[in-house]
């Protein structure tokens, strides 16, 4: 991986490294050169891993508490607030752990479509982050779930049900997944196994993520690729190191603020109602960071068709680097496709709006409407942008727009201009 | 593989091995995937009776069948009436109310929307049945769809009068 050859400075460090090369990876990761203009949206990578390990570490410590009964279940949740050392703690910062998790993730993902991120030659790394995201949701829905409160119970029946939507073999798919013919303690009882191994899959994947990055090295604000060696780069440590940690206590500032001021704020008051099979909350909501998808699913006034956009929203994802089409990756280039990433991320925001609201009336023609621009986005405006979008003209290096020596006429121009 | 070269009896055997192969694979996963379905315990519990003497007219109580809500109504002449007169072809999934409530005067149906699975609230919605209020389908008073995302009516369970005060479902 490294570019030059590594070796330990002790000897025993060389025997050891020459068994497994532990120290040459260590090594790599200290050097690993990377652009010097990264800006404070790039340390969302190393936020998120906090998350995740953060996510484990509560974790398994509430796994030690908690029972996966439907008869057993709230009950011990309210042992772990009231009765286990700490419970309170370790339980509202796993809780608020997957609001902040999912908010880092956003801000990660919005700042890979602003700087083009996504694009050649690093699909594989977007593809496996998206895996992780769709992993992630998935882990937090069962995570919802295992509290057993109303929201939970309900939770769990709606996202179960999406899947009755499959012709023909909808209810076998629906038994199955619930061990039974309704939402009950087999299903509680699977979810919890699931919710336990998969952040697992997660840190594997989030390795491969890692790995494919190191493999072209990070993009950058100004998007275009960097010669190495040379003077656009500098060793991760200690200066991204420095960086990612000033950023991470900052982001705990407001995780602290929640956990300790208002660790409800993100939940819901029916979720303290112990799980009921024979009554509906009024107005069931998902969790925050679901209720974009949750608007696309209700916006459509057909079971079937409902499913296959909430799940298509994701998939255009997956493909983004293939619709999205310009050479140029970094919107600062892209006068029209950064406005339009603007209009994106509001529109992602307006979904989510009317996804908590009750889905009739204005709000249901917002969401149709949203809903609509979402995938016209995707699958019309950014391949067409690419083709027709006039783009500005694109630096060398990093330092060449400061220190001159262009072969870049414009640029040149622009610069006496100033 | 090359065209000209000759089909060969290891061809055969490869082929062979493959096939019994994969069954022995499908026949070794089967297990791990089947566990998840409903298990003995869960299907023994099939059938539930419910003592309905002390339902009024115009009243319903809801019972727990299978882990699902049961609705059992004892509905008035007016709301007979109205699930009568009803046009079939104005209706997304057609059914006589004849053939939901074979007694008009009792509507025995699992209540649960067709939709995402949320329990419907009763006397409520724009047809004077039932309404979800979880993503807005409105059911009229023999359970039918009438109106939101719902595909079909509310599903009838296998049900019997076992005598005038006692219904067995399932």
């Amino acid at each position: 991986m490294s570019d030059h050859e590594y070796t330990p400075k002790s000897k025993f460090g060389k025997w050891f490294n020459d068994r497994l090369p532990l120290l040459t990876l260590g090594n790599h990761l200290t050097e690993y050169p990377t652009p010097k203009n990264l800006n404070y949206w790039w340390t969302f990578g190393a936020i998120l891993t906090f998350c995740l390990m953060a996510q484990i570490i509560t974790g398994i410590i509430l796994a030690m508490h908690y029972v996966a009964n439907s008869d057993l279940a709230f009950e011990s949740v309210e042992h772990i607030m009231r009765d286990v050392n700490y419970g309170w703690l370790i339980r509202y910062f796993h809780a608020n752990g997957s609001s902040m998790f999912f908010l880092a993730v956003y801000i990660h993902i919005f700042r890979s479509m602003y700087y083009g991120s996504h694009k050649s030659p690093r699909e594989l790394i977007w593809i496996i982050g998206m895996i992780i995201y769709f992993l992630m949701m998935m882990t937090a829905f069962m995570g919802y779930v295992l509290p057993w409160g109303q929201m939970s119970f309900w939770a769990a029946t709606v996202i179960t049900n999406l899947f009755s939507a499959v012709p023909f073999i909808g209810d076998s798919i629906t038994n199955w997944l619930w061990g039974g013919f309704a939402v009950d303690s087999p299903t509680l009882t699977r979810f919890y196994a699931l919710h336990y191994l998969f952040p697992f899959l997660i840190l594997g994947l989030v390795i491969l993520h890692i790995w494919a990055l190191h493999i072209p090295g990070n993009n950058n604000p100004i998007g275009i690729d960097l010669k190495h060696p040379s003077k656009d780069k500098v060793p991760f440590h200690p200066y991204i190191v420095i960086k990612d940690l000033y950023a991470l206590l900052i982001f705990l500032i407001i995780f602290a603020f929640l956990v300790f001021y208002s660790p409800n704020l993100l939940g819901h008051p029916d979720n303290y109602i112990e799980a009921n099979p024979m009554v509906t909350p009024d107005h069931i909501v998902p969790e925050w960071y679901l209720l974009p998808f949750y608007a696309i699913l209700r916006s459509i006034p057909d079971k079937l068709f409902g499913v296959i956009a909430m799940f298509g929203s994701i998939v255009v994802l997956v493909i983004l680097p293939w619709l999205d089409t310009s050479k140029v990756r970094s919107a600062i280039f892209r006068p029209l496709y950064k406005q339009f990433y603007w209009f994106l991320v509001a529109d992602v925001l307006i979904l989510g709006y009317v996804g908590a609201m009750p889905a009739e009336g204005l709000y249901l023609l917002v969401a149709r409407v949203a809903t609509a621009y979402y995938f016209l986005h995707f699958l019309v405006i950014l391949p067409v942008l690419g083709v027709k979008e006039k783009t500005l003209d694109v630096p060398l290096s990093l330092t060449e727009p400061v220190l001159g020596g262009s072969t870049n006429e414009s640029i040149l121009k622009n610069k006496k201009e100033i | 593989m090359a065209e000209d070269k000759k089909t060969n009896r290891r061809d055969f055997i490869f082929t062979a091995s493959y096939a019994l192969g994969a069954v022995g694979v499908g026949a070794a996963v089967w297990p791990l995937i089947d566990q998840m379905n409903p298990d003995a315990s869960v299907k023994a519990l099939a059938s539930t009776e419910v003592d309905i003497s002390s339902v009024e007219r115009g009243q319903s109580i809801t019972v727990l069948w299978r882990g699902k809500p049961v609705f059992i109504r004892r509905r008035t002449d007016e709301e007979i009436a109205k699930a009568k007169e009803v046009n079939l072809e104005e209706l997304k999934h057609p059914e006589k109310d004849e053939d939901r409530a074979k007694n008009p005067e009792w509507l025995v149906m699992i209540g649960v929307c067709t939709h995402l699975g949320c329990v419907p609230l009763g006397d409520k919605g724009e047809y004077g049945g039932w309404f979800c209020p979880c993503h807005g389908s409105h059911y009229d008073t023999s359970g039918r769809i009438r109106k939101g995302p719902a595909p079909t009516n509310m599903e009838v369970p296998k049900y019997e009068f076992v005598n005038s005060n006692t219904i067995k479902i399932g």
